[in-house]
């Protein structure tokens, strides 16, 4: 199942279920506001969903990290960056809290958010008007059970990883309250309708062939990255995204060279990223991100660089450019 | 000589409990926030710390946020104290007990329901959005970190302010007023500064319960001040990020610094009256048109501190709701998931009342070591459990889980810290400062005579705790174990770190677990109605006891 595979090689776990990340809304609320459901990832970079969606960060849950890494796969570094960052410039929040975005979107607190699907579904599932779909760029991971080695009760929990791929431990999954894709393909006939099925939507999670090795290598770099770059300057990210799409309206059709100069150099300083690709996945590098607190002899290259001092760095970096970015939009928006 | 050796021993024991559970963890924070990579003393991570725009823009949005609420909480607090105290004022008993319950609810559980009545499309927004065709931002960033934090502990200022105000003596105020002084003027020049003792007390408990506080700002994912950096952090870069320690250490420093100014902001001045005037100063009656201003004025802002609970009960009744103004439809099914999962309940009860009664327990001898024996170092273990309210419940939790995580317990090897008892400790450190307060209350309110007498007619020390103190301080001693019983049902911020299993968890921990599902949002606001409950039938009980109490003590004081 994508680049994982839902059974160890080796026997040591097995997958039960799969996920995969997406979009859900709100119905009430984007018929409030008149907005359109969401298909495509870049949809939610467009200027009319501005204030309307929401995500979780990658430094706080797993499965969103997956989600930005698929985005920078896909599409490349740099260019998956600027996705990122023309999508985040319309974020209502990012919450601390993975459950922090189907919590919004249910109650109605913002319209869109970006997250797993058993989240959305189970939503559905649980009576709140909200919809929920898949991109076609995501990525399906297996969620895997594994019995631990000198487990204090192993005979058990050998039965019970035996129960929940048995027909009827697969169709609990179907429980409104959990939503979770079966890995057994006969499971789906008991599936209410409009539930995805990945084994006949061959749709599902296969645009993108996820390098898992280059995903280890720098995550937590990506994470610490996206904080640097989104999570903490969301303020002055949407303040800046809010002056190019003012300069961009009043531009419409006209001809002015200048103004399109402009808007175009505060896209790109928006974008402009703190790091170069090849040294977010130098190993070397990576290794100041470590958990383990990093011994000298450990870090050969960067021995004595600390992650904050780091962080504090890029911080610079990002509030510079964005603070640029918008003068630059406001000026075009003067000349017109 | 016996007495000597069992109280000289207790208070070792004593001392030495403090130091583990209290001294070691937080020392621990200060020298892991000292070390570089390699294990060598350091400045560097406070440097790194003060070279992070980040961290400073966190470090003034605390400042900030705890400011702001001290100020929203005053006129919150205020009116409520002086209409009530100071006024003939119907039903004012009531009023002043609805004022506590705020204080009685887990400040993240209030941001969720808050957020539901006030949030950009909670039910305050979509009705005004629907009649007037605008929105207010309540809820938006600090706004509502403020909004949430000062209804929730705008009570200490309440307390703090009625208690002052009804010990000014009345011949003050008199006088003021033979002088010609009414009005504005009076309450200006006589009122407000006598109150002043109380107002500190309050204001400075808020500014620094506001400081400290990370579920509120965690649930209204503003990431931007000190204690979510810190949790962040800790929780995705791992226990060993010396940054999240850097941040416990200058949190406390502000804590101890918030107490601090606030003792400066009281001395040098002479508030004591030299009599006390028969309960405060005299209560007036209002003018017709005073009166209907005082009851909109109080009864909007009950209705605006008491609409966490309002919502709370809402959602816990609700279906579904979501962008409307009041749920789809109701039903009791929450409930029914509520009570077939008690173990939370069950847990909160045992881990709390465990904690309250080490409390009292400890509590009572120190302050019986610190106000009636000369031993040396006796003022110091007051300071030091006195010290627990200044530690932020995360710094401690921080603590523990570097000291404790490495020690097995001897029966299973697993950590000590992620044994259950472990939350029951912390709890009981964290609550010693209310049971302290009430027990030497009580003990300073009782003659030394009682006991003098007792001892002469050959009295032992046992026979004398058993027969006269116990007895006497029961009043206290219950309210003290109330108190930090109800206080530390609704404690997350140090729990969160150290709950290790779902069913070890306490009841704050499972409605913070229920909270992030989609079917999870009834039964977890269910919950917190429990919680609610639990806390506010205590808190009613420990009043009724209070005032039996004092009711005696009255009644023995004309028989003298």
């Amino acid at each position: 199942m994508g680049s994982y595979p839902v059974n160890d090689p080796d026997g040591f776990y097995t997958g039960f279920a799969a996920a995969g990340y997406g979009m859900m809304w709100n119905t009430r609320y984007l018929k409030a506001n008149k907005l359109p459901a969401p298909k495509e990832w870049i949809d939610l970079a467009k200027p009319i969903y501005f204030g309307h969606t929401g995500m979780s960060a990658p430094s706080r849950s797993g499965t969103t990290h997956l989600t930005v890494e698929t985005l920078l796969q896909g599409d490349g570094f740099n260019k998956g960056w600027a996705k990122m960052k023309n999508i985040a410039g319309n974020f209502k929040t990012v919450t601390a809290r993975s459950f922090g975005v189907p919590d919004g979107v249910n109650s109605g607190d913002f319209g869109i958010g970006i997250v797993i699907d058993f989240f959305g579904l189970s939503s559905i599932g649980s009576g709140f008007p909200v919809g929920f779909v898949y991109p076609t760029v995501t990525t399906l991971v297996p969620a895997n059970i594994g019995v631990i080695k000198n487990a204090p009760n192993s005979a058990n929990a050998k039965l019970f990883i035996d129960f929940l791929l048995t027909p009827q431990g697969q169709e609990i999954l179907l429980d409104p309250k959990i939503r979770r894709l079966p890995v057994n393909p006969k499971t789906y006939s008991k599936a209410p309708k409009d539930f995805p099925n990945p084994f006949k939507d061959s749709s599902i999670g296969a645009a993108v062939k996820f390098d898992v090795l280059l995903s280890k290598g720098r995550y937590n770099l990506v994470n610490s990255l996206f904080d640097v770059m989104i999570t903490y300057r969301l303020d002055d990210l949407r303040a800046t995204m809010s002056a190019i799409y003012k300069a961009e309206k009043a531009l419409g059709n006209k001809n002015n060279p200048k103004a399109k100069k402009l808007i175009a150099d505060a896209r790109a300083l928006v974008a402009k990223l703190p790091i170069s690709e090849a040294k977010a996945n130098d190993p070397d590098f990576n290794k100041i991100f470590k958990k383990k607190r990093k011994k000298a002899k450990d870090i050969s290259k960067y021995a004595g660089t600390r992650q904050a001092e780091v962080e504090a760095d890029w911080d610079k970096q990002v509030v510079s450019n964005y603070k640029q970015a918008k003068q630059k939009a406001e000026q075009a928006l003067k000349s017109l | 000589m016996f007495k000597n050796l069992f109280l000289k021993s207790t208070a070792i024991f004593i001392g030495l409990f403090l130091f583990i559970f209290l001294a070691v963890p937080i020392v621990q924070v200060f020298y892991v926030s000292f070390l570089d990579q390699n294990g060598h003393f350091t400045f560097l991570n406070f440097y790194d710390f003060f070279q992070s725009a980040l961290f400073i823009e966190s470090l003034y949005n605390s400042f900030y946020v705890a400011s702001m609420s001290v100020i929203l909480a005053s006129f919150f607090a205020i009116p409520l104290a002086y209409f009530t105290a100071r006024f003939n004022f119907k039903g004012s008993v009531l009023i002043q007990s609805l004022g506590f319950i705020p204080l009685i609810m887990p400040p993240f559980v209030g941001a969720v329901a808050m957020k539901l009545l006030f949030g950009t499309n909670g039910s305050v927004n979509l009705m005004l959005d629907q009649w007037f065709g605008f929105k207010i931002p309540f809820m938006e960033g600090l706004n509502g970190v403020i909004f949430v934090e000062s209804i929730h502990y705008f009570p200490f200022i309440l307390i703090n302010l009625i208690s002052s105000l009804n010990n000014i003596d009345r011949t003050m105020e008199e006088s003021a007023q033979t002088l010609g002084a009414k009005g504005f003027r009076l309450f200006r020049r006589i009122v407000l500064p006598l109150s002043m003792p109380g107002y500190i007390a309050g204001a400075s408990l808020v500014f620094l319960k506001v400081f400290d506080d990370l579920g509120t700002p965690l649930l209204l994912d503003v990431n931007n001040m000190l204690a979510p950096q810190a949790y962040l952090r800790i929780s995705s870069i791992g226990i060993n990020d010396p940054m999240g320690y850097v941040i416990g250490v200058i949190l406390v420093l502000t804590s101890v610094a918030a107490v601090w100014v606030a003792k400066l902001a009281l001395g040098g001045k002479d508030y004591s009256m030299l009599q006390k005037g028969g309960g405060g100063m005299v209560k007036r009656n209002f003018l017709p048109h005073q009166k209907f201003f005082a009851y909109s004025v109080v009864f909007l802002i009950l209705f605006l501190v008491l609409s966490p609970h309002i919502a709370l009960a809402l959602l816990s009744f609700g279906t579904v709701w979501s962008f409307s103004i009041l749920p789809d439809a109701f039903t009791f099914s929450h409930y029914k998931a509520v009570f077939e999962n008690s173990v939370f309940i069950k847990n909160t009860m045992l881990y709390c009342s465990i904690a309250a009664l080490i409390d009292i327990v400890l509590a009572f001898f120190i302050s019986y070591i610190v106000l009636r024996t000369k031993f040396v170092g006796r003022q110091l273990l007051d300071y030091i459990a006195m010290s627990a309210l200044a530690i932020p419940g995360l710094v401690l939790g921080i603590g523990y889980l570097r000291t404790f995580y490495s020690v097995n317990l001897p029966w299973n090897d697993k950590p000590l810290a992620s044994w259950w008892f472990m939350i029951v400790i912390i709890l009981a450190v964290r609550r010693l400062p209310y049971a302290l307060r009430a027990c030497n209350a009580v003990l300073m309110q009782i003659s030394k005579y009682l006991e003098e007498s007792a001892e002469s007619l050959g009295a032992k020390k046992t026979t004398i705790f058993r027969k006269i103190l116990i007895p006497l301080m029961t009043g206290g001693l219950l309210a003290g174990f109330i108190t930090s019983f109800s206080t530390a049902t609704v404690e997350l911020s140090a729990t969160i770190m150290l709950v290790s299993t779902e069913t070890d968890a306490p009841l704050a921990y499972a409605i913070y677990s229920y909270m992030q599902t989609a079917a999870g949002r009834g039964p977890g606001a269910g919950f917190g109605v429990i919680g609610v409950l639990i806390v506010t039938a205590g808190t009613y009980l420990s009043q009724l006891i209070i005032e039996k109490n004092y009711k005696q003590r009255g009644m023995e004081a004309k028989i003298d």
